[in-house]
């Protein structure tokens, strides 16, 4: 559906020139919710807005419903950016226009006649839930509220594309769920791919498919949500997943569970293997080794299960030992050793920087 | 003084009305004249819609030089062009002739300044629903400037009013001659003082309508 091959965008020239978007080929499959998450400066912005031709490449190219759009003139770049929705952090509405004025302005761009532009804006207002605001202006409605009117202005000339960028960062906890629970509705009702820019891994988590990890101006790793977060290879990728999942004890929260419990402790991915969990308590039951969860969480992405468990175990060395290889054999164990003999210095460990947080199996952040 | 009264009021009217037309043919022309004007300046600026290094910096040029000029010698200074526009270089239409070239680049500036304070995002959200460049500055820019805009351009009608009291040193008529012939020229501090007390009225009216003009157009 959308296809970067080798996309490069230069800002400036000379010394000043700032390199947003280095060497990215990057293909988006028709239907699905892909995310591109980095944080601020990474280059997505910029590379999402090579998309609608906001901005043009240096070099490479932009392939939008096969139609390389690098080799567009103006005035048929303005047909692309028709047929492509874009929402935005601050919403952008026009201040001077009503709701529904608003979300008709571009069926007026696209010359719609006046009967099918009231009707196809009451049917939008409807699908957003905002019906009784049409004739209120920006200024009168709350953030959410805002960001569904852009949504509703965004899909109003019924576009295959939905760009999102940083669509939920102005918005509470809540009304992010709220934008994020529409943008997913728009997805699977109405068929629209959708592009998500975010810096917030929980709103990867939340809706996204696929995802891809940008820093400075290059994609460092893409793939499958659950692939990402199963097996994140980049740092950048880890300390983003870290944010949204607190599972595993930072270096600090590390050194405090190590003065509470001076025994052997072991930190066991939690995952979806072939679509069997990992039965903790049977292979404990069996080695004979007892256990104690003190540090944990486990979350769900993609509709599976993920997270990891901090377990203090005790028992004689061997059975440990036993116990540690027979887990391996399905899923990734950590041995952080005991209070006298640490271990764990292990990047992926340390990369989890969290807040603290004992026992807290069984739930997301 | 009551009989000078009597013979003065009609005066008084007469140089009334002509203030106002002066005044209001310029808004009209200069206003016109300099939103396109501004508008250019604002969107050929670096970054903006119509980015052109080139008429930005003649446009600019030109504004920071005609700005300046105090009104009175530029009224004498426009005067060869005056007469090869409007026939003669004496009267009201010679003085409005002037007043509107000034109000042009004075109401540029200001068109500018208040554009440059638009939300550059809700430009570029127009811009990636397909509209037109033309299209967002009639549709967009000028209708989310239009509170600032507003009162910019009672700002410059006052300006204009300022200006219009210079209209009698090139023999044109209104209330800045009548209060020099009338009151100055023969003493008479009341003719003055009457003559302000009218340019008050007259701007308070256009201030008070400005402001709530400007805030039917904020939609707050």
């Amino acid at each position: 559906m959308i296809s970067f091959r080798d996309v490069t965008k230069v800002f400036g020239s000379g010394t000043g020139a700032v390199c947003a978007v280095d060497s990215v080929t990057l293909d988006i499959q028709r239907g699905e919710i892909f995310s591109v998450i980095g944080y601020s400066g990474a280059g997505k912005s910029t590379l999402v807005r090579l998309v609608n031709a906001l901005e043009t490449v240096t070099s490479g190219q932009v392939v939008v419903d096969g139609q390389d759009i690098t080799a567009l003139g103006e005035s048929e770049l303005r047909q692309v950016r028709a047929g492509i929705g874009m929402v935005f952090q601050q919403f952008n509405l026009m201040k001077s226009r009503t709701v529904a004025s608003n979300v008709a302005y571009p069926l007026k761009v696209a010359r719609w006649s006046k009967e099918r532009r009231k009707e196809r804006v009451a049917e939008l207002l409807e699908f957003v839930g905002l019906a009784d605001k049409a004739r209120a202006y920006p200024s009168q409605l709350s953030g959410g509220q805002k960001q569904r009117v852009g949504i509703a202005r965004a899909l109003a000339t019924q576009p295959a594309i939905l760009l999102a960028d940083e669509a939920t960062s102005a918005l509470d906890p809540d009304t992010t769920q709220d934008v994020l629970a529409l943008l997913k509705r728009v997805n699977q009702e109405l068929g629209v791919t959708i592009v998500v820019i975010t810096h917030e891994m929980d709103v990867v988590r939340s809706i996204a498919d696929r995802v891809a990890v940008m820093e400075a101006g290059r994609v460092i790793e893409h793939g499958p949500v659950y692939d990402v977060f199963a097996a994140p290879r980049e740092r950048a990728t880890q300390r983003f997943i870290s944010t949204t999942l607190r599972d595993r004890p930072s270096p600090d929260a590390l050194e405090r569970l190590r003065h509470r419990h001076p025994g052997r402790m072991i930190t066991v991915a939690v995952r979806e293997n072939d679509g069997r969990g990992v039965d903790v308590t049977a292979a404990l039951r069996e080695h004979g080794v007892a256990g104690s969860i003190v540090f944990g969480g486990i979350t769900e992405i993609d509709e599976r299960p993920f997270g990891s468990l901090t377990i203090e175990v005790d028992g004689d060395q061997a059975a440990v030992d036993a116990l540690i290889a027979d887990l391996r054999r399905s899923t990734d164990v950590q041995d952080l050793g005991t209070r006298e003999q640490p271990l764990g210095d292990d990047p992926l460990a340390s990369a989890h920087v969290g807040a603290a947080r004992d026992v807290g199996a069984g739930g997301g952040p | 003084m009551n009989r000078d009264w009597s013979t003065l009021t009609p005066i008084l009217l007469e140089s009334i009305r002509e203030t106002l037309y002066m005044v209001s043919l310029t808004l009209l022309v200069g206003g016109f004249l300099g939103l396109v004007l501004g508008v250019l300046l604002y969107a050929t600026r670096k970054g903006n819609l119509l980015e052109n290094a080139f008429v930005f910096a003649i446009l600019n040029v030109a504004v920071n030089i005609v700005r300046p000029i105090p009104f009175i010698i530029f009224i004498t200074a426009v005067g060869p062009l005056t007469l090869a526009t409007i026939g003669t270089t004496i009267g009201n239409d010679a003085v409005i002739f002037a007043m509107s070239i000034m109000a042009t680049f004075v109401t540029a500036r200001i068109v500018e300044q208040n554009l440059v304070a638009t939300d550059p995002g809700v430009i570029e959200a127009a811009r990636a629903m397909g509209a037109s460049r033309f299209r967002i500055i009639l549709t967009v820019l000028i209708p989310e400037a239009l509170a600032p805009l507003i009162l910019g351009y009672t700002f410059l009608l006052i300006g204009i009013i300022d200006m219009s009291a210079l209209a009698g040193y090139v023999g044109g008529g209104g209330l800045g001659d009548f209060a020099i012939v009338y009151g100055y020229q023969r003493f008479n501090w009341q003719v003055t003082f009457v003559t302000v007390l009218v340019i008050i009225v007259i701007v308070q009216l256009a201030q008070m309508l400005g402001n709530w003009l400007a805030r039917k157009a904020l939609h707050r």
